[in-house]
């Protein structure tokens, strides 16, 4: 009876929190396809704020401009953080490497907002004496690649420690230089962490207001913008309809990366399987 | 040997790319915000005079910077300014929030650790689901949700539970359901991570020897995932004291933190030098818990999941 209860206590309260963490999402979706400006009760089906979305020229220009700055910042993450994370691994020992794993790190616990203002003084600095960045697309880009760097290093550290050394030495020994090692062996065997450091560093980029707030210039507003901005003002169905559209192509991309990560598992799991069958069978043979 | 082949220049421009990088856009511009918060204030076009004295050519630091933040004038009484406030506001929000999200975050992360082990990945995959929709988004819904005429407020008055709404939004209320449904995420990853490793062999051992369920939980479980809660707390709370959007959308004007009062120094009152000053200290309030969680664990916070 004690069992009984206690797991149906579980059981409800992993009910509830998923009832809490998923409330927003089911409202904004609810919401969305509301007829009236009304967000409590639902006064019929429309699909007046999609119609709105898309001739919100503010949203749409955000968003494209969101996608662009997330894509470079998550590509210029992936390869620092690649950089770093090898650098923090494989080379225990050279001058600087307290102040390097300090600095890698640091944009993990710095608050937003000092990252934010630290950037905008450079970019002041830089503007005053060269006359160039305006501040715009490119210095949102560049902070952005400093958080995406830094969170991307731990999803690659963490692959990097858990590789087997042995097939790089046994490549080196064969004669492969170092930067062939590095791209025929290392890189294939940490593929997955840079493609999943690069999808954190876009999602962090493409979500990110309080740097980009810091860091564009006027007229360059990134999506999260334009919505902080309308989020001020109000209810403003229009962002739901944004929001369910967001939801629903994160879920689809969510759900299919784990998908191919799972299948990509099971695959190398049966190759393994059938070297083993293959090398028991030869030796069986013999 | 093999390894010797790797230290050879190819070592140092693989250093030298994320080094030199790291140097240029934080540690330098760290450098900037630091300078700025020890100048005097400038005038519209020059908002901060040089640190040389032009007229003696001797550096001269300014603490005023640092000072007005502890005190109000000259006349003054310590600790009793609107930054102090913010500062005391920040940290107090960081922790209820913390808090909050142990209460709720380590039923959740023990039970999802203790189900079968073939549905944990698709269970922890509905937690990770919302936290990639954007953050934004989903605060901006609780103010839909939380309004004098939202649908918390409805649902109540159609029951007849309540006859008038409740003043939720722009309220404690409104900040700490905020900050816990965005910082939950934070608190369950290295929990689970702890939780999922127990030997659960360890409870049956102890409800053998006689303890109670809750006893054995408080007595065994909770000690060994002593190192998930700290993990937890700091990863709760350390982007909790710095928060920005969750105050502006969510709070009111009573509900300031320190991040947002610093926006408003650099530019509403264009006073770079104190906005600087205020954003040192705010540092200082974060490395302090994290120099402690080093001392005692000599490891870094992450969320290895």
């Amino acid at each position: 009876m004690k069992y009984f209860l206690s797991r149906h206590f579980g059981k409800l309260w992993i009910g509830l929190t998923y009832l809490f963490l998923y409330l927003p999402l089911f409202f904004m979706v609810v919401f969305s396809f509301n007829s009236t400006r009304q967000d409590a009760v639902f006064t019929g089906f429309s699909l007046r704020w999609y119609e709105a979305l898309t001739r919100d020229t503010k949203i749409v220009d955000g968003f494209w401009l969101s996608i662009q700055v997330a894509t470079f910042a998550g590509v210029a993450s992936a390869v620092l953080a690649t950089f770093a994370a090898f650098v923090l691994v494989r080379y225990r020992r050279f001058s600087g490497r307290t102040l390097f794993s300090g600095m890698v790190n640091a944009p993990l616990v710095m608050p937003e907002v000092v990252i934010g203002l630290s950037l905008l003084l450079l970019m002041v600095g830089v503007q005053n004496a060269f006359g160039w960045p305006q501040r715009g697309m490119l210095t949102i880009v560049l902070g952005h690649t400093l958080l995406g760097m830094a969170y991307g290093m731990v999803v690659i550290q963490s692959r990097l420690l858990e590789m087997d050394r042995a097939i790089e030495e046994a490549a080196m020994d064969l004669g492969a230089k170092p930067f062939q090692v590095f791209f025929l062996i290392t890189m294939p065997n940490i593929l997955q962490a840079i493609f999943a450091a690069y999808l954190l560093a876009f999602t962090l980029s493409f979500d990110d207001v309080v740097i980009a707030e810091f860091l564009s210039g006027p007229g360059v507003n990134t999506l999260p913008q334009v919505i902080f901005g309308y989020a001020r003002r109000g209810i403003n169905p229009t962002i739901y309809a944004a929001a369910t559209l967001l939801i629903v192509s994160v879920t689809l991309v969510v759900v299919g990366y784990s998908v191919w990560v799972a299948r990509q598992t099971r695959r190398r799991e049966r190759e393994i399987a059938a070297a083993t069958r293959a090398e028991l069978a030869a030796l069986q043979a013999r | 040997m093999a390894i010797t082949r790797l230290t050879m220049p190819g070592k140092r421009f693989v250093i030298s790319v994320p080094f030199v990088w790291l140097i240029l856009f934080f540690l330098f511009p760290f450098l900037i915000l630091l300078y700025i918060s020890f100048v005097d204030m400038g005038n519209d076009i020059s908002p901060f005079k040089p640190i040389w004295d032009s007229s003696t050519g001797l550096l001269k630091l300014k603490y005023e910077n640092y000072w007005s933040i502890f005190r109000s004038g000259d006349e003054g009484v310590l600790f009793q300014t609107i930054y102090i406030e913010a500062y005391v506001r920040s940290l107090w929000y960081a922790l209820c929030t913390a808090l909050l999200c142990l209460v709720i975050g380590y039923p959740f992360s023990y039970f999802i650790a203790r189900a079968k082990p073939s549905v944990r990945p698709a269970l922890l995959m509905m937690v990770m689901l919302p936290f990639w929709t954007s953050f934004l988004l989903r605060v901006y819904a609780w103010k839909g949700i939380l309004a004098d005429q939202g649908v918390i407020n409805q649902v109540l008055m159609a029951l007849g539970l309540i006859q008038e709404p409740l003043q939720m939004l722009y309220t404690d209320v409104s900040m700490l359901v905020g900050m816990t449904y965005v910082y939950l995420p934070f608190m369950v990853l290295p929990l689970y991570a702890n939780l999922v490793k127990m030997d659960f062999r360890l409870l049956e051992a102890a409800h053998d020897l006689g303890a109670s369920p809750f006893k054995a939980f408080w007595l065994v479980t909770v000690p060994l995932s002593k190192a998930g809660i700290i993990a937890g707390f700091m990863l709760v709370f350390i982007p909790s004291v710095g928060e920005f959007v969750i105050p502006s959308l969510l709070g009111g004007p009573e509900n300031i933190m320190i991040g947002r009062v610093v926006w408003d120094e650099m530019f509403s009152s264009n006073n770079w030098p104190r906005a600087t000053a205020l954003a040192v200290v705010m540092i200082g309030l974060i490395v302090v818990p994290l120099a402690i969680y080093y001392h005692y664990t000599g490891d870094a916070p992450d969320a290895k999941a």
